[in-house]
């Protein structure tokens, strides 16, 4: 009886799983699909909290006590660490978790792992009956500790603790890495007995993960992350095959085929491929050569009451956003820039480049937040057309999305992703904290152009200024 | 080839789902805004916390005097957990900043 419930629960659940995944994928309906999903999987951890049944012994599951003390340490834990976190950081924090994702999974092949070589040793079970298992346990614990590995490095690179690194023949060591520990884990399936192996596969399989994301740049990360939540959502898979869940693989098969999906738009937003994404190690190794060659022309400065002059008698002006607004926390007062200008007759919109910021997407939430209008924000191919009937481009702490470079210069390591074409204004003016590259680390040509006036300062502090100028006009 | 046909047959249901689950999660999300990448990366990454499942049955069944299954189990399943809670709450924050926008025109 209790088991038939509970398969009722995880019925319910992948069917949550699939429409909340729909739904999150239309901005009208996104968050209720959201809450769809959570709501299903609340019913199935509590279904199985205190339905599931062994299937042979019809024994109920026990260490409640500790159960429970876990889900409300991870729960008061994840819930704290999510409200907490500033907007700017979102994209890191979906690693972290995401790495707790893979964590999760691989310790899971660990405890089996025990569990089935005990069962082994005291004979009580044929090997042959076993291997299918076993191949299951070696598999989830490859991916769930590459997808930990990985996500951990990612984490480290969004938030500026682990920096870029790699040496020649690195892709070839990591393909040792993968081809040993597949080795490892196939002697492991027919030598159970050997289970050591089982840590040699984890360590190969951490290493894998760490030195496979080294390398990518931080602009990637974004891509990489979403590469490896598919990865968990295939280890969850795993963990459905080895209890013969259906919500565990329903979800995780999904969450692994959506995931790898997203991945590819997420590269074709940047007209690029995935292979190039993963072994162009962009902006890591050849950033260097470019260290030296910074000055390359001038560039001019504007002060604040022009700038504020300049704006204001314009007819139009175009914002654009990059991740200088995010890190200064500036979308409110960006906000009330818009304000003061339209109250002076200005048309104001702002330009988005699909993927300034961290994360694609990271400036509309950004924008959102400080109440912005929706429809003032333009999508690239919008606000490129645009662009040649404005006045005023004002860049905010936005860098390689509007580099001229990614357009007319093949050597360049951005050459090939669309661009805001913002040198068809008028006039552009960027506000940036120094003349320090961006994140891809290549010089931008913009910065030089005759048209192009600097204003340094932080985004913040600047736009409070320019206010404060503007209003005196 | 006896042994792969035989495993196949006996395993037809769970093929017959990851199949069609493939074709569901690429279908679902094909036509997607770049706006919702993020948010629905984030959900996704919420919906494979569903590994907690199987964290919880392994803690479940530990022999009350399996102290090695018992802590692996239990870390297993709070990182489960911060898989599961984190991210809805992340998202559920990612996508309230866009609820926000039919009511943007403010009166002041």
């Amino acid at each position: 009886m209790d088991l038939n419930i509970l398969t009722v629960c995880y019925l319910l659940a992948s069917v949550t799983f699939i429409i909340g995944l729909k739904m999150l994928s239309n901005p009208a309906s996104a968050r209720k699909g959201n809450l769809i999903a959570a709501s299903g999987m609340s019913a199935a951890i509590i279904g199985t909290i205190f339905l599931y049944q062994n299937v042979e012994t019809g024994a109920h599951l026990h260490n409640l006590g500790w159960i429970f003390g876990a889900l409300l340490i991870g729960g008061v834990v994840g819930m704290f660490a999510a409200k907490k976190v500033m907007m700017t950081a979102m994209p890191e924090m979906v690693s972290l978790f995401n790495g707790m994702g893979g964590a999760c999974a691989a310790l899971i092949s660990i405890i089996e792992f025990n569990h089935l070589s005990k069962e082994l040793q005291a004979h009580s079970i044929e090997l042959s009956s076993v291997q299918p298992t076993l191949v299951i346990i070696a598999v989830g614990l490859m991916i769930g500790s590459v997808s930990f590995a990985g996500s951990m490095i990612a984490w480290g690179k969004l938030n500026g603790r682990v920096k870029d690194f790699s040496f020649p023949g690195q892709n070839i060591l990591n393909l040792v890495f993968l081809a040993t520990a597949l080795l490892a884990a196939a002697w492991l399936v027919l030598n159970p007995e050997n289970s050591f192996l089982l840590y040699i596969i984890l360590i190969l399989s951490l290493l894998y993960g760490v030195l496979f994301v080294m390398p990518i740049g931080g602009a990637d990360m974004p891509v990489v992350i979403s590469l490896l939540n598919s990865f968990t959502g295939v280890a969850a898979a795993f963990g459905g095959f080895l209890y013969d869940n259906k919500v565990m693989l329903t979800g995780g098969i999904l969450v692994g085929a959506a995931g790898t999906l997203l991945t590819i738009l997420m590269c074709k937003a940047m007209n690029r491929s995935l292979v190039n994404v993963l072994i162009g190690s962009f902006g890591g190794s050849k950033s260097t050569e470019l260290d030296n060659t910074k000055v390359q022309g001038n560039y001019k400065e504007i002060n604040l009451s022009d700038a504020a002059m300049v704006m204001s008698y314009a007819n139009k002006v175009m914002i654009v956003p990059g991740y200088g607004l995010a890190v200064a926390q500036a979308q409110h007062i960006c906000h009330e820039l818009e304000k003061i200008l339209e109250e002076k007759g200005v048309e104001v919109k702002y330009a988005i480049h699909p993927v300034a910021g961290r994360m694609p997407g990271h400036m509309n939430v950004l924008l959102a937040e400080a109440d912005v209008n929706y429809d003032k924000l333009m999508e690239m191919e919008a606000a490129n057309d645009e662009f040649k009937t404005t006045d005023v481009v004002l860049i905010l702490g936005a860098n390689d999305v509007v580099n001229p470079a990614a357009k007319n210069d093949p050597a360049s390591p951005i050459f090939g992703m669309p661009i805001l074409e913002v040198e068809k204004a008028k006039t552009v003016i960027v506000n940036k904290r120094s003349m320090k590259p961006g994140y891809a680390g290549i010089e931008n040509d913009l910065f030089f152009q005759p048209k192009t006036s600097m204003l340094f300062g932080d985004a913040k502090k600047v736009l409070q200024n320019l206010c404060a100028e503007i209003k005196l006009v | 080839m006896e042994n792969i046909l035989q495993w196949i047959s006996s395993n037809q249901q769970t093929i017959y789902v990851v199949i069609l689950m493939i074709f569901v999660g690429i279908e679902i999300i094909g036509r997607v805004p770049s706006v919702l990448h993020t948010p629905l990366m984030s959900g996704a990454n919420a919906i494979h916390g569903v590994v907690i499942i199987g964290a919880i049955i392994v803690l479940g069944k530990a022999e009350p005097g399996n102290y090695l299954a018992l802590v692996l189990g239990f870390i297993a399943v709070v990182l489960g957990t911060l898989n599961v809670v984190g991210g809805f709450v992340v998202t559920d924050r990612m996508l309230e900043m866009f609820k926000k926008k039919p009511t943007s025109p403010k009166e002041n």
